[in-house]
């Protein structure tokens, strides 16, 4: 059983070492323990031990030779054995690379991984100080629980070289769940106002600091229930932002600072969008129902209208606006509005126009448009229009219709749901009027089509009762003859 | 159902226990002719004899050591200490032996040992025998840790600990020892190890307590019902392993949490239960948990000192009305 | 005899080799004719097979030994590794004594009593290795060898810890009212351990059947017993727990095999316990890290002139016990053994990384 004897790792630093003495000669007899060879390491001269009994075979290191750890600079085994084996692989290098390795992954831990790490020194730093120096550890005990905790956080950013970025800035409550400039909200206050669609910029938090915590959530919720009135705090909000902080209400918090803006003041004009649509969809329980309506005759008559008569050209909107006011008047259910303690019916159809101006929306009013010829509603329209975008309308032209109109179908927009405009029960999202293939008695032909959704107020409207005035009104805007009839 | 303390139910799981088990024997200062410290192990000489009720010298390494190794050859022991002050003189045995043994052995023994005695505060014996010791023990992986705050939890999971296969620390509260409570009497009686207890239920506000500080929950409790305040209490029973399960069920109803304790905050128990509550159910905290500490500081011997040192129910009270904003 | 303190020892050893005087040979002669002399008193009172049997462990031992001592300078083996070369006649001539049903515990320094206990080399190998096959499945190593099934109760890390274990082992067997006795080991540093006092005491105040064995191999790591005990004679402690003590020469296997006989027979007939100083050497240094410049050079040939096993095969030879291919032929056997138990352990896998996270619990509470 002849055994190897190699280049032992004598000193913790040690990577090679030179061997300055032999003890014994090949030939000798040596017994386990017994020093064979003095070897000069990077620290000293320490002896290598024989770990085995037999004779020394072979040495195959010479004096003041260096070599590295691990490799093969004797053998020890019986008189009479073959060394041969050994002999190869000690003159091939191979095991000597691999004896080094082992050697060094298993007394330095390399082989799993970060030694490096360990080996650096690393410096003890500004923090390292100040918690050797810091207060000791509170801890809330006994009698007294502790207000919010003044201890070791804040020494220890006390001592805290200055970092290079600025910091957001100063930190400060201020109330609507604000600190430092970030909104401050509990985990689970924020999962909730996810879930509820709440915009957390519009809540003022309760909790230390103006945290928003789980009660502020609940408590818009319930306001948001109970009360159509605008809510305590208004804030910008048009239709599309509202529908965004439905889904991203944490934006501030978690990527502070990400995203550029700038901010441009509230017009009263905004303002009152954001009021009266906040008051909309929160608390009224809409619902959506949608129809496709063929326009070819609609197109023609308008065409034939406006052969009729060039300088006062109508629009297909006004068209819409007339066949609308015709419908509530057979549907005076949807010509209506909830009051609380009464469901109020209107004997006429005032209908509420939206017009897009430079900053936002306006719904200016044509009265009593079941009344009113197309011409003359057209007529109407243009000219509140016009006021509307030179801000020259009176209030008393711009609030009180009982249903309204929003036509986005210029923008190219197929269909799209509307946010009522309390107190009315509902409002007609009119999408584009464009050609598409549709199936006519077993033909597929081209018509020229039109999507409207009627946004309804549950709490006057029932499916049904919506449903049959958008099938009126789909009747007779198909075959516009019916307004005569 | 009988009414008696839990001196009696931890006698009665001893008693019952021995009575079923021949290897199961009982070694201690004064367990036998004394009739126990504090009469834990009272009349148990007397049914079973010298032979299985052993009263021990004062060396506490040397007789948690002897009972390890009777444990690995197949006897259950049940190792008292007077208090679990003087287990610090036994942890080489509890640490580097019970709790490894299986592991190193590569799983060849088992030790089916329990370690029994008070732990924590009593009243004014000062700092050296008044520590709360269950997150030293709890550390360490290879031992289980009881701590039970009822006569029914203790002696059903003093009968679950003995019939367990490992090495079980088994923490009682010498200022609970006379506490009464119904103790169903079927011998059968067992609490599973592991398993928490919804000590109340309610829906404002979770406290978690463990051993003295759960009748101190349970009495808050009702307090703060007063006030018009829900309050849900939790006893893990078993420390290690945790049934953090049934607390993150309950913070994801309640959304708030006070972990109350008398031993010492720092790197305890309650950090660990507040750390796996912010890993598991952060998403539904409304507050920041809320831990109430013993003092950090050694326990001192003036009756007032002492008082401020350890949680009280108005101290209760006003950590559950900080985590629900009510103040 | 800390292992943790090991890493420092070695950094720190970089002196000088000691240069000293030869030994007297008159004297070493004088020394090794003494040992024949009483051993060959000895020899006619055991039985032929346990003679060979004995050489045989003895010789296994320190094969196995200088081959873990090789494979640790390759890193096959690492961590500690405290090996036994040169006390080989405490463990053979102790366990010896034994029955099957008796029991045996040791401190880190394992590999001979485990392979007296039965343990196969091939276990023990591939557990010094680190690998799966070994007999505590890769997960105790050098320090912590196990054999249940074998009744070796394990090599165990912290001085003096073992000591109070089988006290608890002897209790379970005076409970049980069998008469099984345990046999444990440590080193004479040990015995300044609070766990070696009181767990003589409990044995001898309940008459508990324990054999303490005091390996005295006179260095405490790399302090000599002198530097470190104010009552060096470590058997005259037994007085102080009114317990029997005996001084045996542990590099006579056949004496120390006797006085472990008259301990046993004390402890299966009344339970009583004794403490056992064997006088031994180790021939290596504390553990494989170890430089060993406290000891001088005529220190160590002195006591390798007593080699146990040089000893023990010159008695059989010349008792007539044994020839030379008689002597061949175990030494043969034995190198056969060793070479297979390091190939065993080369091939055997790691263990799986699952195994982490086994063996933690008997009883796993699982949720």
């Amino acid at each position: 059983m002849a055994t190897q004897v190699v280049m032992p790792k004598l000193s913790p630093t040690m990577e090679e070492g030179q061997l300055s003495r032999w003890l014994k000669k090949e030939g000798d007899k040596v017994s386990v323990g017994e020093p064979l060879a003095e070897i000069d390491t990077d620290k000293a001269t320490m002896e290598a031990q024989a770990l085995a009994t037999g004779v020394l075979r072979k040495i195959l290191v010479g004096e003041g030779q260096t070599v590295p750890l691990g490799a093969i600079i004797a053998i020890i085994g019986e008189p009479d054995e073959d060394i041969s084996g050994l002999l190869s692989e000690a003159a091939s290098g191979g095991a000597q690379a691999a004896n080094k390795e082992r050697i060094e992954d298993s007394t330095q831990g390399r082989a799993y991984g970060a030694p490096d790490e360990l080996a650096q020194v690393v410096p003890g730093g500004a923090r390292t100080q100040a918690t050797i120096e810091g207060q000791p550890i509170r801890g809330d005990v006994g009698g007294r629980p502790s207000a919010p905790q003044a201890g070791a956080p804040e020494a220890t950013a006390k001592a805290e070289p200055a970092p290079k970025q600025p910091q957001a800035e100063p930190s400060g409550d201020s109330g609507n769940g604000r600190r430092g400039g970030r909104l401050v909200v509990s985990p689970i206050a924020a999962r909730m106002a996810a879930e509820a669609g709440i915009n957390l910029n519009e809540l003022s938090g309760s909790g230390p600091g103006g945290r928003i915590v789980k009660r502020d959530i609940e408590d818009a919720v319930s306001r948001a229930g109970q009360q159509p009135a605008p809510a305590a705090q208004p804030e910008p909000a048009p239709q599309a932002e509202a529908q965004q902080a439905r889904t991203m209400p944490l934006h501030s918090p978690t990527f502070d600072g990400a995203a550029p803006y700038r901010e441009e003041p509230v017009t009263p004009m905004r303002g009152t969008i954001a009021k009266r649509l906040v008051t909309s969809i929160g608390p009224i329980p809409h619902f959506f129902l949608t129809t496709e309506i063929e326009m070819d005759r609609a197109v023609e008559l308008r065409r034939q209208l406006n052969e009729l008569d060039p300088e006062n050209k109508v629009s297909l909107n006004d068209l819409i606006i007339k066949v609308v006011a015709a419908a509530l008047m057979q549907h005076p259910a949807v010509n209506a509005s909830f009051q609380e303690k009464a469901l109020r019916f209107y004997e006429r159809a005032d209908i509420g126009v939206a017009v897009a101006v430079e900053d936002g929306l306006i719904t200016p009013v044509v009265r009593s448009a079941n009344t009113k010829s197309v011409g003359q509603i057209g007529r109407e329209v243009k000219e509140l229009a016009e006021r509307a975008r030179s801000r020259k309308l009176k209030p008393e032209e711009y609030t009180g219709a009982t249903f309204s109109v929003s036509n986005l179908g210029m923008f190219g927009i197929d269909e799209f749901t509307a946010v009522i405009n309390p107190p009315e029960a509902a409002i007609l999202a009119v999408g584009a009027v464009a050609p598409k293939p549709v199936v006519r008695d077993g033909q597929v032909v081209v018509r020229q089509m039109m999507r409207v959704t009627l946004s309804c107020d549950h709490r006057v409207i029932d499916g049904a009762t919506g449903a049959k005035f958008l099938q009126t009104f789909k009747k007779v805007l198909e075959n516009p003859l019916y307004l005569l009839a | 159902m009988a009414v008696i303390t839990i001196r009696e139910a931890l006698n009665q799981a001893m008693r019952e226990e021995m009575r079923r088990d021949e290897s199961i024997f009982l070694m201690g200062e004064e367990v036998a002719a004394y009739q126990g410290a504090y009469k834990v192990s009272k009349g148990l000489l007397d049914e079973f004899g010298d032979k299985r009720v052993i009263d021990s010298p004062i060396t506490e390494l040397g007789f948690a050591g002897l009972g390890v190794g009777a444990a690995m050859v197949g006897l259950r022991p049940i190792i008292e200490f007077m208090t679990f002050n003087f287990s610090i003189l036994a942890t080489d045995q509890i640490i580097n032996s019970a709790a490894k043994m299986r592991y190193m052995s590569g799983g060849q023994f088992k030790i089916p040992i329990v370690f029994r005695g008070p732990n924590g505060s009593a009243y004014q014996v000062s700092s050296q025998h008044s520590q709360a010791l269950e997150s030293w023990y709890a550390h360490f992986p290879g031992l289980k840790v009881v701590m039970p705050s009822t006569p029914a939890d203790a002696k059903g999971l003093l009968k679950s600990a003995i019939r367990d296969d490992d090495p079980v620390i088994f923490l009682e509260q010498e200022r609970m020892y006379g506490s009464k409570g119904e103790v169903p009497e079927t011998e059968d009686f067992l609490v599973p190890l592991g398993v928490a207890d919804v000590k109340r239920e309610g829906k404002d506000a979770t406290i978690v307590a463990r051993s003295v500080t759960v009748p101190i929950a349970l009495k808050a409790a009702e307090e703060l019902e007063k006030q018009g305040v829900s309050v849900e209490v939790i006893d893990p029973r078993t420390i290690r392993p945790l049934d953090t399960d049934t607390i993150i069920e309950s913070v994801k109803k309640t959304n708030r949490v006070v972990i109350v304790e008398e031993s010492h905050q720092f790197c305890g128990v309650a950090a660990e239960i507040s750390a796996q509550i912010m890993e598991r159910a952060f998403d539904y905290l409304d507050a920041p948990v809320k831990r109430l500490s013993g003092a950090d500081a050694p326990m001192p011997y003036a009756k007032n000192l002492e008082r401020l040192a350890l949680p009280d129910v108005a101290a209760v009270v006003a950590a559950v009305r900080e985590v629900a904003y009510l103040d | 005899m800390r292992p943790r303190g090991e890493q420092d020892e070695a950094g720190g050893a970089a002196v000088a080799v000691r240069e000293d005087a030869a030994p007297d040979q008159a004297e070493l002669r004088e020394e090794h004719e003494h040992r024949l002399e009483e051993q060959r008193k000895h020899v006619a009172d055991v039985d032929r097979e346990t003679l060979l049997r004995m050489l045989y462990q003895m010789v296994l031992i320190r094969r196995f030994e200088e081959k873990s001592a090789e494979a640790y300078t390759l890193g096959k083996i690492g961590g500690f590794c405290h090996l036994y070369i040169g006390q080989e006649a405490v463990a053979v001539g102790t366990l010896n004594a034994l029955r099957k049903d008796d029991y045996s515990i040791t401190s880190y320094r394992d590999h001979g009593h485990a392979l007296v206990m039965g343990t196969s080399p091939d276990e023990v190998m591939a557990e010094l290795f680190g690998k799966a096959g070994g007999c505590s499945a890769g997960k105790g190593g050098s320090m912590h060898l196990f054999d249940a099934d074998n009744h070796f109760l394990g090599g165990h890390g912290i001085v003096g810890g073992q000591i109070p274990l089988a006290t608890g082992v002897a209790f379970a067997a005076k409970y049980r009212g069998t008469d099984s006795v345990c046999l444990v080991y440590f080193g004479e540093a040990a015995v300044n351990q609070g766990a070696f006092h009181e767990s003589l005491n409990m044995a001898q105040l309940w008459k508990l059947p324990c054999i303490y064995i005091c390996e005295n191999n006179q260095y405490g790591m790399g302090t000599s017993l002198s530097r470190a005990m104010s009552l060096s004679d470590v058997s005259k402690k037994a007085a102080a727990y009114d317990m029997a003590g005996e001084f045996v020469d542990g590099m006579d296997v056949l004496a120390v095999r006797e006085a472990t006989l008259r301990a046993v027979e004390r402890a299966r007939k009344d339970g009583s316990p004794s403490l056992l100083e064997v006088r031994t050497y180790r021939f290596m240094g504390h553990s494989m890290s170890d430089p060993g410049h406290y000891r001088t050079r005529a220190e160590i040939e002195r006591y390798q002139e007593r080699d146990p096993i040089k000893v023990f095969s010159t008695t059989l030879r010349e008792s007539g016990v044994l020839d030379d291919a008689g002597l061949k032929e175990i030494e043969d056997r034995v190198r056969a053994e060793v070479e297979r138990s390091v190939k065993f352990a080369d091939e055997s896998p790691e263990p799986a990384p699952e195994e982490l996270f086994t063996d933690i619990y008997a009883s796993p509470i699982k949720k």
